[in-house]
């Protein structure tokens, strides 16, 4: 110890002589957090208030009309393919699971391919090949005769079975991560206090994939409720279909607005059910390290069983119908026709790689600020936003997109009322409303992604860096983000790929003229020309595969390290 | 003249209903090295983090080097105030060579000035020529090592230590606290050091603070932590220790207790295991019912008849077993402590 008389430093400074760079940085991270958190949540507020103020005229002719054949179809085709996708999703992941056959392994992340499958071109090429007139029934009537039933494609059914065969990996992925990760001890628990597999399987695994099951068909329902386009080739009619409708029919975004809080309605109710559903459970109680389910060997016919089982479906929902395609665009590019001209499949594929980039910007940049902000200021605003602006994935598409244009309509009269009118129709007709809604949308995977990366930088790490003087915003540039660049990247690719695949709100929001790779495919298939619609089929399947491939190897590895 | 390195007036951290941190007073002279020790969840690294700027506070004041850093009201942000942290584990940045971590919180001078401070301080952890290597090619303990080379760079006013070697094994633990404390004598820094290590917090701090419940219960040097402890808790928490009663004549069943005022009945007498003699004897009162060999002895465990249980030492190559009888009284000189009866 030195022997220095301190100073007596209690009668001087009576405050803490902050900076405004200290009080900007303090406040700036949960303020601007807000703000974005805001700029998700005020357009599907919007929607749900406009219902408030209701059109009658329009209700009443609706419900004259359409309206309760529309309740009824949403209901059929909810029911049907969620019950659809839980049984093949489910069955499939035990069987990939808790056995080991020829090609066991394999599947375990082949079988999520389908997800690289637009429901809209695996829904034309069912159409195409099984329709009236397609190969297989021209071949059918051959066989057995002119009047040989074969069941209706143009159907109900037809679209619940696409939409099932799409949709299964969502459930598939999650009751597969359950088995592996937890199933395993308690399983072998229940079986050496003597019950059978049967018995063990029925009263211990299935209680517990319970909650991984809801949220499975949770996705599967908000997915099919989100489409519009699919179920459009199928006749079928549900209420998203009747927002679309409004919309380009009369282009009354008021109208559209209320029928879509009709969607967002549905969309409140399948997010009760998985609550029900899921129980008091919660995901990840296995303590400390749960093995994974022990595999049991299959044998002779039993294995080919299995195995043929993974097989046609992987065949059913991806290989033969991107073969399909294939053979399609080959035909098509090489063929006398000339068509599909590729300048224009150069004009759309531009403009669906411009819109993906757009949107990727727009939800890393505000990702990696949300992200960062909880990581800087401890607090509730800043959590509280990071959940706000996820929600926006959990909204119906149409829902995301009419909320969008009230806003965006709000914003112009409010600007238009302060004398700073902009040029043409913002709300209905610029880019600026599509990235905005899409980014809505999109954010949820990206925000994932990137917190995800910033979990991975210890808080210590932080601290650390603030004890040596950096700034956040350098910390942000010179430790967060060379430390989580790959799940930035990750975060972006997903973003962009779901942006390159968006059919429902590009349909409803696109400047006039404005085409995307998966509008083209829908009109090209709307009128028939399935040959035509195959090449930018196949483009958004490739691009579609990225995220998958990295899913895949995420999986693959995850066995491995089993 | 020298600022008082930390200077804290009545802090308070609340976090929901739970009281972390509850009215802390202390004051750090130049130099010095205080152990900030007490039970996992008392309090001690909520206010280390206080320190830090890491936390905001609810009530009083810190004082970093003369400087009002937190008055619960205002507060200077972390990177504002002259603290450097060492943590556990974990805290070095990865994706920087050793000379780049060592060299980030150096702002000023030229490179050169910058480049021939970082040499200096790895020369100081005795880590010359480390400089080139990534953390991941490192030693536990040469992490560690440079984490105090980076803290200590920026030749901040104070350092603080969250558990730094938790994590390492005994021998090294032992080996870098005496390279820590050589450190801070060489460049005359302060420090508060959090541990939940008695040994460590004995060994390394010019003064200790025991903390429980938020609060400090007592603070002073080593010695009169150990010897002179103000309560059971922290004559407990400190080492080994048999708590006596003490009956109304002031004698307990080892013998005589100086109460040194103290009324008998308001208390009971500390006495460490090294206070203690052992003499075998077959009718003797003391019940041996525990023993565990320690290598520098063995340390015993025996019952009185009302039940009190004594710990003592001995050193001695053939001692008694479980099961023998003996008696037991104080060392002759050694003096007792008496502790308020809890």
């Amino acid at each position: 110890m030195t022997a220095s008389t301190p100073v007596d430093d209690t009668a001087g400074d009576l405050r803490v002589e902050t900076t405004a760079a200290d009080r900007a940085s303090r406040r700036g991270w949960p303020v601007g957090a807000l703000a974005l958190a805001a700029l998700v949540v005020v357009p599907i507020g919007f929607l749900a208030v406009s219902v408030l103020n209701p059109n009658t005229e329009v209700w009443r002719q609706q419900w004259d009309t359409r309206l309760p054949g529309q309740l009824v179809d949403t209901a059929v085709l909810l029911v049907g393919v969620s019950t659809g996708a839980l049984l093949l999703g489910s069955s499939l992941a035990w069987l990939v699971s808790a056995y080991r056959f020829p090609g066991s392994k394999a599947f375990g992340w082949l079988l999520i391919a389908p997800l690289a499958m637009p429901s809209y071109v695996l829904g034309f090429v069912t159409l195409s090949v099984f329709g009236f007139t397609g190969p297989v029934q021209n071949q059918w009537r051959d066989w057995f005769g002119r009047d040989a039933w074969f069941p209706e494609v143009e159907s109900m059914g037809g679209a619940i079975v696409v939409f099932t065969f799409v949709l299964y990996p969502y459930v598939f992925l999650l009751a597969r991560a359950a088995l592996a990760d937890q199933a395993g001890s308690a399983y072998d628990v229940a079986r050496s206090l003597g019950a059978s597999p049967t018995e063990a399987a029925r009263r211990v695994v299935l209680p517990m994939l319970r909650p991984a099951l809801a949220a499975g068909v949770a996705v599967v329902m908000m997915e099919t409720l989100t489409d519009f386009a699919t179920v459009q080739y199928f006749g079928v009619d549900t209420v998203t279909v009747g927002v679309f409708r409004i919309w380009r029919g009369t282009f009354d975004r008021d109208a559209a607005a209320e029928f879509a809080t009709l969607v967002l309605v549905v969309a409140l109710m399948i997010i009760g059910i998985e609550r029900i559903m899921r129980g008091r459970a919660r995901f990840g109680e296995a303590a400390g390290a749960a093995a994974g389910l022990g595999p049991r060997r299959l044998e002779g016919a039993k294995a080919w069983g299995a195995f043929a089982a993974c097989a046609s479906v992987l065949l059913l929902a991806f290989l033969a119908p991107t073969l399909q395609l294939a053979s399609w665009a080959y035909g098509e590019v090489t063929g006398p026709r000339g068509t599909p001209n590729t300048e224009r499949f150069l004009e759309f594929l531009g403009n669906s790689v411009q819109l993906a980039i757009l949107t990727a910007i727009v939800c890393v940049l505000a990702s990696v600020f949300i992200a960062n902000g909880s990581r800087f200021v401890s607090g509730r605003s800043t959590g509280i936003a990071a959940r706000l602006t996820a929600v926006g994935y959990a909204v119906p598409g149409p829902v995301v997109a009419m909320g969008v244009v009230l806003s965006l309509v709000a914003l112009d009269d409010v600007l238009e009322g302060i004398g700073l009118g902009l040029p043409g129709a913002v709300a209905t007709g610029s880019l600026v409303g599509l990235v905005y809604a899409y980014s809505i949308r999109f954010l949820a995977p990206g925000l994932n992604a990137i917190e995800a990366g910033m979990a991975q930088v210890p808080e210590e790490v932080t601290a650390s860096a603030r004890s040596l003087g950096a700034r956040p915003s350098t910390i942000v540039r010179r430790i967060h983000t060379p430390l989580a660049r790959t799940s930035v990247v990750t975060g972006a690719v997903l973003v962009a790929v779901d942006a390159l695949k968006e059919l429902p709100i590009a349909l409803l929001l696109r400047p006039i003229g404005f085409n995307t790779l998966p509008i083209w495919t829908f009109n090209l298939a709307t009128e028939s020309r399935f040959e035509q619609a195959a090449l930018p089929a196949l483009a958004i399947i490739v691009v579609a595969m990225i995220p998958v491939a990295l899913l895949s190897r995420q999986l693959s590895r995850g066995v491995e390290r089993a | 003249m020298t600022a008082v390195p930390l200077r804290l007036d009545g802090v308070v951290k609340r976090y929901d209903d739970v009281t972390a941190v509850d009215g802390v007073d202390l004051e750090l002279a130049p130099g010095e090295l205080l152990a900030l020790v007490g039970p996992s969840g008392c309090g001690k690294s909520t206010l280390l983090r206080s320190i830090a700027g890491l936390v905001s506070i609810d009530a009083g004041r810190i004082r970093l080097d003369g400087v009002l850093v937190d008055d619960a009201h205002d507060r200077l942000p972390p990177e504002r105030r002259s603290a450097g942290l060492v943590f556990q584990e974990h805290a070095l940045f990865p994706h920087l060579t050793v000379a780049d971590n060592v060299g980030f919180g150096l702002r000023t001078g030229g490179a050169d000035d910058r480049r021939s401070r970082v040499e200096e301080m790895l020369d100081l952890v005795d880590l010359g020529g480390f400089g080139e290597r990534f953390p991941h090619e490192l030693s536990g303990g040469e992490r560690q090592r440079v984490a105090l080379a980076r803290a200590l760079a920026p030749s901040p006013a104070l350092m603080l230590f969250d558990e730094p070697f938790a994590s390492l094994d005994h021998n090294l633990r032992i080996k870098l606290r005496q390279d820590v404390a050589a450190a801070l004598k060489a460049t005359g820094t302060p420090a508060v050091f959090v541990t939940h290590d008695q040994q460590e917090a004995l060994a390394i701090g010019d003064r200790i603070a025991v903390m429980r419940q938020g609060r400090i219960r007592q603070l002073g040097t080593p010695a009169e932590i150990y010897h002179r402890p103000v309560d059971e808790f922290v004559a407990a928490f400190m080492g080994t220790a048999s708590f006596l009663p003490i009956a109304d004549d002031a004698t307990s069943a080892l013998g005589p207790i100086d109460m040194r005022g103290v009324e008998p009945t308001a208390a009971v007498a500390m006495v460490r295991p090294d206070d203690i003699v052992f003499a075998p004897a077959e009718s003797g009162d003391a019940e041996i019912v525990g023993a565990e060999y320690h290598g520098s002895g063995w340390h015993l465990r025996a019952t009185l008849p009302d039940g009190t249980d004594v710990h003592f030492m001995v050193g001695h190559l053939d001692p008694p077993a479980v099961g023998d009888r003996g008696t037991l009284a104080l060392t002759p000189g050694h003096r007792q402590v008496v502790v308020p009866r809890p």
